[in-house]
Order: structure tokens, then sequence, then C-alpha cells
């Protein structure tokens, strides 16, 4: 790093064009996609751990209800937890701002802003993005709706409390929970400035991918890792207006008096203005982008899982096409789903049924993509990195949240196990850990390309099998949880004798929360200690075949020193037969009587 | 202190990892390797793992099951419960077996093929066959999966039969309330504007009507008269003029309601839903006769709730502003439960708030007892001499809710009771 810009890039400005360039255009207002991914990183990395230990305080009180924890109060205070005692209305707020940071802050900005920026115009050979100033707003945008929802923890009556879907009335109304008040504003503001950072870096993901390929990138030579960013850039583009939209919509009930969402109401005493409006039709506004987002969230970390997974079996994807094919459908599919998450609402039991067949169809490419990854590892030649540890890792996850994913989506059985710990279970494993492990193994995976230097393998060893164990430890418990009917999103099941047989799972639960928090320490100073002081990554450490690793170590804005290079070949030609090595990188040609694969 | 003694703790396991990392990549070196290489053994431990971890992931499933099994929800107690429960353990089984091969194939694969720079990988970029087996597969099962939940979701969702026993749930923060039909048989109109302490459903009755109204008319005067005989600050003055004018505003709407009501009464006699709700039974019990079909419809006053009762494998959602029903047909009364199911004298069926709702959301619950039809008779013959006791936390004193006047008797048939504001 720290090189100065010998050649001439393309994109870059003319006025600050020679020689080194400033710490603040360099690491701050940066336009280079290298540094804007390694920002979108770090700051993940920070909310990551704010949702974390916001977890671990309402598990301790989950699993020991009511006693009082130094852990509690050191976070919360007096206010918010006398005598260590967590509060029931922050603990409401707890589960809110844990839902919010890891879905948007960490598993949409941070998966998707890390590895689509870092990547795209490195595998589709590209000196940057489409615009470098569109980008660097993008990140911008991220940070400023980082800080206003973090802001949000301080503000009197507490923040956002009524789960991270804010339904209205709850989220509407401050009578209703303190929650609602400021703190509710502040979300609302802060998501806003995330849709505008998500809109600005999907537009540009998007074009960047169509139109800044290099020479012979065809689209069937693209990637999987390209494929996924791809779809899931559309996926955000088309639905985060909705959320949008909702959010202002509520915004004007709050604080104009409209009534979108209000109607007949009684609360405090007092009969409200509002009439005419439905909370169900927030509902059906809030989960048109809520499950595409749950694709935004998993896609990449498929798309990252394929490409790891097909570098360290040293054996082409399996079914590279019907890969791809997989990921249009269920892109396509995830927007005519949204009502699996409203079969009790009320909704018309007919549409109720429309959505349990489009949402069960989803599981056929699902179970394809499974059964490929599956047969790309058999009669591989499998080389464990941690990357390729949290890649097997997301499969696993990807399987046991999936096949519970058939109960909830069929409505006779969902009525039953709705908004109980079979759904948390449910979706904490299957988007929760699978976005996280396919975000872990893109962080192992490309270091050395973000950072020039490696990663120790043993820590990563040790996060990994810590994580991948604790991880089934505190979500798999929860589905008998959820099977005995207990509810989510309660303080404390003490007033339900119902469910005494079922709490000791609670302890279990948290025990191995705790060790698997305790994890990412090993992992947070991993990435921090090798960013300086790891050892030096050679070119293409993982003998990969894509076009990132034939840039050199040293960052360079605009890539490649020379020319932009020629793609002659799909990037997974590992162990093909007749050549010498058990890789072929995408910029060798084609060997004039070789066959594309 | 504690404090402290916390922060020792991370920075201490901080070094102890850092000291590890240290230790390993400085013997790596002296061996002569880089840290970063993976080693055959590396290889080959973590092959083994992947081994360990799926016996592990087997065991832990099976200790679950063995040990929570029977903790699991009883016996459905309703017809379509039963049902329900039928179709989730079929679906299990298709499930289990997905869960078996693919995981047994995943892990068994990992740690069978490990690196060995002496072979290279199968070539197989695609196999058509193999990817139709496995789209074909699955689409026909769920196409199975389907067809059989719809036909499920078809009968639970489908309109409940004439003769079925109507009940109203009605949901606040943080408790339940139930109405059934007086005399008449019908559940009355309600409206949220009349809903004060002794009206706690907003039923709506000349009676209720004429309450609300006077009241609405003393807390006016009350206002106006603070207003006009006290001093006090610009931002309290303003408060008040708009609680003022919201009363007028809600007083308006409920006179708009009366004169609907009236012409209501007008055009449809003895029809008219306004007519109905003098005589509702509102209580804090929730009764429902066994073996006969009860239609229960939903209503929310102030944020979306959700009414559950697990052991019927029932739910619902409660939705400010509108109307929502669900129906069942319990099958077990609450004494047989407690003396042949569940072996415990203090079993109750019990109906919970399950959509988040505010502070005391974990405990808005209300019993349910399900009774014979003769002990339902009985109880229900009792409801019409006991007067409606306001819940505790309602700062106005109770009074009766039941207007006992224009008492109409119209057929039990008539079930269509619209209940719309």
């Amino acid at each position: 790093m720290g090189a100065t810009t010998a050649h001439s890039a393309e994109h870059a400005h003319t006025a600050h064009h020679h020689h080194e360039e400033s710490f603040i255009s360099k690491y701050i207002f940066s336009h280079d996609h290298k540094m804007i991914g390694k920002q979108f990183l770090v700051t993940a990395i920070f909310m990551a751990w704010v949702a974390v230990i916001m977890s671990l305080i309402f598990r301790l009180q989950l699993a020991w209800p009511g006693e009082g924890f130094a852990f509690t109060s050191f976070f919360l205070g007096e206010k918010w937890a006398p005598g260590g005692v967590l509060d029931p209305n922050m603990y409401l707020a707890l589960v809110t701002i844990h839902g919010t940071i890891m879905v948007f802050f960490v598993l949409t900005g941070g998966l998707s802003g890390t590895f689509a920026n870092l990547l795209i115009p490195l595998q589709i050979g590209a000196r940057d993005m489409a615009s470098g100033f569109i980008n660097m707003l993008s990140y911008w945008f991220f940070l400023m709706s980082s800080v206003v929802m973090l802001a949000s923890l301080f503000v009197e009556g507490g923040p956002a409390s009524s789960g991270w879907t804010v339904y209205p009335p709850l989220s509407a109304l401050p009578q209703t929970i303190p929650g609602s008040g400021a703190g509710m504003t502040l979300w609302l503001v802060s998501m806003t400035l995330f849709i505008a950072s998500s809109l600005l870096g999907g537009l540009n993901y998007v074009a960047t991918i169509l139109n800044l390929r290099t020479k012979g990138m065809k689209m069937t030579r693209l990637p999987l890792t390209m494929w996924a960013i791809l779809i899931t850039a559309v996926l955000g583009v088309l639905s985060f207006p909705v959320l949008l939209s909702a959010a202002l919509l509520l915004l004007m009930d709050r604080s104009m008096g409209t009534s979108f969402y209000l109607s007949d109401i009684h609360v405090a005493g007092e009969a409200l203005d509002h009439v005419g409006g439905s909370p169900v039709l927030f509902q059906h506004l809030f989960w048109f982008l809520g499950h595409p987002e749950v694709y935004i969230v998993l896609l990449p970390a498929l798309g990252i899982t394929s490409e790891i997974i097909s570098t360290n079996a040293r054996k082409p994807i399996f079914g590279y096409r019907a890969m791809i094919g997989s990921i249009l459908a269920i892109g396509f599919l995830s927007f005519i789903v949204w009502g699996h998450h409203m079969f009790v609402t009320g909704m018309n039991p007919f549409l109720g049924s429309v959505f349990v067949a489009t949402t069960l169809l989803i599981a056929i490419p699902s179970a394809v993509k499974v059964f490929n990854y599956i047969t790309t590892l058999w009669r591989g030649n499998i080389i464990f990195t941690p990357a390729m540890l949290f890649s097997v890792g997301l499969v696993a996850t990807f399987i046991a949240g999936g096949l519970t994913g058939i109960i909830l989506a069929d409505s006779a059985l969902d009525i039953n196990v709705h908004d109980t710990y079979f759904v948390v279970a449910h979706f904490h494993i299957v988007m929760g850990m699978s976005a996280i492990f396919g975000m872990f193994a893109g962080i192992y995976h490309w270091f050395p390309k973000m950072y020039g230097r490696m990663m120790n393998t043993k820590l990563g060893y040790a996060h990994f099998w810590i994580t991948f164990v604790c991880a089934f430890g505190v979500f798999f418990p929860m589905h008998f949880i959820g099977l005995a009917g207990a509810p989510r999103r309660y303080y404390s099941y003490s007033e339900f004798p119902m469910f005494n047989g079922v709490m000791d799972l609670n302890i279990l639960v948290t025990v191995f929360a705790i060790i698997g928090a305790l994890a990412q320490v090993i992992f947070t100073y991993n990435f921090f200690y090798s960013m300086k002081r790891g050892p030096k990554a050679v070119q293409n450490p993982w003998k990969s075949n894509t076009l990132e690793w034939t840039t050199p170590v040293e960052h360079l804005h605009g890539n490649w020193p020379g020319p932009l290079p020629v793609v002659h070949r799909w990037p997974y030609d590992y162990s093909k037969p007749g050549k010498q090595e058990d890789w072929v990188s995408q910029i060798t040609p084609l060997e004039h009587d070789e066959e594309e694969h | 202190m504690m404090k402290l003694l916390i922060l020792l703790v991370v920075v201490l396991g901080v070094m102890a990892i850092a000291q590890l990392a240290r230790v390993y990549e400085l013997t790596a070196r002296l061996r002569g390797k880089r840290e970063e290489d993976i080693s055959a053994a590396d290889n080959r431990m973590n092959a083994r793992l992947m081994w360990a971890f799926l016996i592990a992931y087997f065991a832990f499933f099976l200790w679950l099951v063995m040990a929570y099994g029977d903790k699991m929800l009883p016996v459905a107690a309703s017809e379509h419960g039963a049902e329900t429960d039928w179709l989730l353990n079929f679906n299990w089984i298709i499930l289990l077996i997905a869960f078996v091969l693919t995981n047994v194939l995943l892990f068994w694969f990992a740690g069978k093929y490990i690196y060995s720079k002496d072979r290279k990988a199968f070539w197989q970029p695609h196999n058509n066959k193999l990817e139709l087996i496995w789209t074909v597969i699955p689409a026909g099962v769920l196409a199975v999966i389907i067809i059989m939940g719809l036909t499920t979701w078809g009968k639970i969702t489908a309109p409940a039969g004439p003769g079925a026993v109507e009940v109203e749930l009605y949901a606040k923060q943080f408790d339940w309330t139930a109405r059934y039909p007086g005399a008449d048989g019908v559940l009355g109109a309600t409206d949220f504007r009349l809903i004060n302490g002794t009206n706690p459903l907003g039923i709506v009755t000349k009676e209720s009507i004429q309450l609300r109204m006077d009241e609405i008319d003393a807390s006016i005067a009350g206002s106006d008269s603070l207003l006009a005989n006290t001093i006090m600050a610009d931002n309290k003055r303003a408060e008040v003029t708009e609680q003022v004018e919201r009363l007028r505003r809600t007083q308006a709407r409920i006179v708009n309601l009366r004169t609907v009501m009236e012409l209501d009464i007008k055009e449809k006699g003895s029809a008219s839903q306004y007519l109905y709700g003098a005589d509702d039974i509102v209580t804090k019990d929730f009764y429902l006769p066994v073996r006969k079909e009860a239609k229960i419809l939903i209503r929310s006053r102030d944020v979306i709730h959700s009414a559950y009762i697990p052991h019927l494998r029932s739910q619902m959602n409660a939705v400010p502003g509108m109307t929502t029903t669900m129906k069942m047909v319990p099958t077990i009364t609450t004494d047989s439960m407690r003396t042949h199911v569940m072996k415990d004298d203090t079993f109750d069926f019990i109906l919970l708030c399950n959509k988040i709702c505010g502070a005391s959301h974990y405990n808005m619950q209300m019993p349910l007892t399900v009774t014979t039809a003769t002990d339902y008779e009985k109880w229900m013959a009792e409801q019409f001499k006991k007067p409606f006791q306001a819940p505790p936390a309602d700062a106005t004193p109770a009074a009766p809710a039941v207007v006992d006047s224009t008492t109409v008797t119209v057929p039990v048939t008539a079930q269509a009771s619209v209940i719309t504001n």
C-alpha cells in the first residue's frame, strides 16, 4: 500500500494526481472501490459487535430472568437495568436494534457493501466502479445511517422497541411504548439514509457489472460471486424503494396526523382521530422489501461460497449454469412470496394459499444449489482453508434452516409456530448464520487481496470450529422451545408454567451464545492484527482462477498496472484434464483444440 | 469493581490469544514453514473434525428429541389441530430424510476427499441427468406438500358453519376480554369512540351513546372553565385547547354515529345491528363448549396483538380497525386435560398474546376453559346475571356494562352479525 500511482488510472481525477494521495483522499473520502469495500467491512464489524453485545444482554435475561448482572448494568446503567436487571422496555429495544443492525447494517451493508465493492471491478476486469463518486456517497450514507442508529440508543425513552419489523400502530404511537418516541423517529431517519446508501450502491453495482466487463468476460464467464451480487443489487434496487415509501408513510402517520396505517384506536384513555387506515398495509409494504431482503442477505453469501468451495475443492463448481439459473429463480420468486410472513394477519385465506405455493417453489432452486455444492465436494481435492471451512458451514446451516422453512411456508402448519421460537431458530440459521458464514468465508478468502497480508490460519480454525458448534448450540434448541409453543419477544416466561419444561434449554442456549461471542474476539483480534502484522501475501495465495488474483498485491488505483486483462475462459477450470497445474487462470488463452468446459 | 474485573478478563483473554498465535507462527517458522500454508496435518485434522461434527450434530439432535420430545405441546385439543399435527409429522418424515441424507453426504465428502498433491480432482463441470433428477424429485415432493397443506388450510379457513358458538376476543394493552352474545344470540355493533370505564368494548346502544355524550360534555365544560378561570402557561393552554377540540371532533363523530344508527333502525327494523348490543355479555372468563364449533371474532383497541392458543393450534392477529376471525372445534375439556392428558390439577388452556405489543407483552394471557355442553349452558346462565367487572387497571369504578333495556328477541339463527364501526 502507499504506492505512488505511476500509471494513469482512467477514472482518477486530474486534481490530485501526482505522488502520494493525502490521508484524507486515501482513507476517508476515497473513490477507490477497494478502500470503500474495506470501509464498509470495518464499519460492519463494529456494528456487529454492538449487536452481539445486545444479544448477550437479552440472552442473560432469558436464561436467568430477573437476575441482576454486572455485564448488563455495565452497558445499560441504572436507568435501563436497575440493579443489573434488564428493564422490559429495554429488552424489546434490544431485540429490535439487534435485529435491525444485523439484518441491515451487518448482513446487507456489511456483506454486499464489502464484497460488491471489493470484488466487482476486480473480478470483471474493470479499473473501478462505474461511478467512484456515487460509490463514495454510498459509504457515507451508510456511515451516517449507522451513526444515527447508534445515536438512537441514547435518547430519552430508548431506541425503537417495536421489533425490527416496526409494525404500526405500536411503532406509530409513543403512548403505546416509550421507544416509539424520538427513538423511532431516529430509526426511520437512519433507515432512510440506509436505503439511499443501498440504492446508490446497488445502481452502481448493476451498471458496473453490465457495462464494464473486460474483453472476453461474457456473462457466462462471470464468476458466480458476480452473478449473485448482480441479482442481489437488482433485488435491492427494486425492493428498497418500497420500504422507503413505507417508512415515509409511517413518518407522516407519526408526525403529520395522516392515517395510512391507523384506524379506530383508543389508547391512553382517548379515542384518536385516525380512521380508515390499515396496519396490514404496512406489513404488505414492509415484507415486499422484507422478503427479497432475506435473499439480498443470502445470495452474496451463496455466491462467495460457490467461488470458495470450487477453488478449495480444486474442482469446477458443479452445474455452473444451473447455479446461475437457481440464483435467477430465487431472485424472481423472492418478489412473490412476501405474504408468507402474514398468514395469521387476517389476510384473505386464498391469497395465503397463493403465497404457500410460491414460497415452497423456492425450495426447488435452493435444493439444486445444495446438491450442487455437495457434488462439487465429491471426489474433490479439498484444502481446508478457514474460508473453505466457513463455506462448508454455510451449506450445513443452509440445509438445516432451509428445511424448517418448508414447515413455516405451509400456512396450515405455520399457524401454530408463527411468531414462536421456531421462527427465531429458522431465520437465524438460514439467514443469520448462513450469511455470516458466507461473510466470514469471504473475509478469510479475500483478506490477502484487501490488505496484502495473510490472516492467521490456526486462529481461523479455532474461530470456525467454536463458532460453528456454538451456532448450532444456540439455534438448534430454539426449535424445541418453539415447538413447545413459546412465543418470541417475551421478556420472561415465568408467568407461563406451561413452558417450564423447556426453559432450561434457554440456559444451554445462553452458554453457547457467550462462548460463541468470545470466539468472535479471536476473529476480531486476528483481523486487526493481521492487517498490520500478518505475513505478507503472495499474489495468488489460493491458486485461484479469477481475475482479482492477477492484480499486484500492492493496491493500485486502477487495479492493473498495464492494460486490462483479457478473459479467455470461464473461472472454474480447476483440475482440468490435460493441464499441468490444477488451475488455469481466466486470462490463459484456450489451446487450439481445447474445449471451454 | 465487577466492571474492572470484566475488563481485566477480556484484556487477558485477548493477550492470551495473541501470544498463542505468535507461538504458532514462530514454531511454524522454526520448522521452515509458513504459518499460512495449509499443511497435510491441518487438512487431516479438519477432515476428521468434519466427521466428528456430523456425529456430534446428530447426537445432539437425538438428545434433544429424547430429552425434550415429551415437553413439546401435548396432543392437540381441537379437530383441526389433530389434522395439522398429523400433517406436521408427515412433513417431519420427509424433512428428516432430506436432513440426514444431505448432511451425511456433505460432511462425509468434506472429510473424505482430503487434498493430495499426487492426484487431481475429478473433472465434472456438469451432468444434466443428475441436475434433472434433483430438480424433479424435490419438485414432486413439494407438490405433494403443497397440495396436502392447502387442503388442510382450506378446511381451517373455511367460514364457520351455522350454529357455531360465537365469541369475540378483544385485545388491549395488556389483557384480553371476551364478549358473548346475549339472549338475542347476536353480537351488537361497536365503536371505539364509545369506549369508557363502563363500556370497555365500545358497544353501541342508545344509552351508551348518551352516556358518552354526557361524559364528553362534562369534560369539555371542565376544560372550558379551566381555560376561563385559571392562569396557565401558553403551551399548557394550547394543550388543553387542543384536547377540547379533539373531544369536540369525537363528539361530532358520535352524533354522526347516532344518526346512522337511527336511520339503520328505521330502515331495517329489528334486523339492525345496532339493536343487539344491549344484552351482550362482557367478561374476563373465556369458556368454550367441547365438540362444538366455535367462531372467534378478534378485535383490538390499540396495537396489533395476536390471539394464540397453543393447545388448540389456533392463532390469529388482533388488528385495530378490523375484525379477524378463526374457528375451531375443541375436542378435549379442561377437566380431561387435567386428569387424563397432563395429570396436573392446575392445567389450563391458555390464550396468550403472540405479537409484540409493549412492555407487558410477555404477560398478556387469559385462561380458556373448555367444558361439556351442559356446564357451558350453566356458566352461560350465570353470566346473564353477573354484571361486568371492569379490570382493576382501569381507573374508573366498575359499573354494570350490560345496559338492561331494549331487549329485542330475535331468532338465534340470525348468525350473520356484522361487527363494524
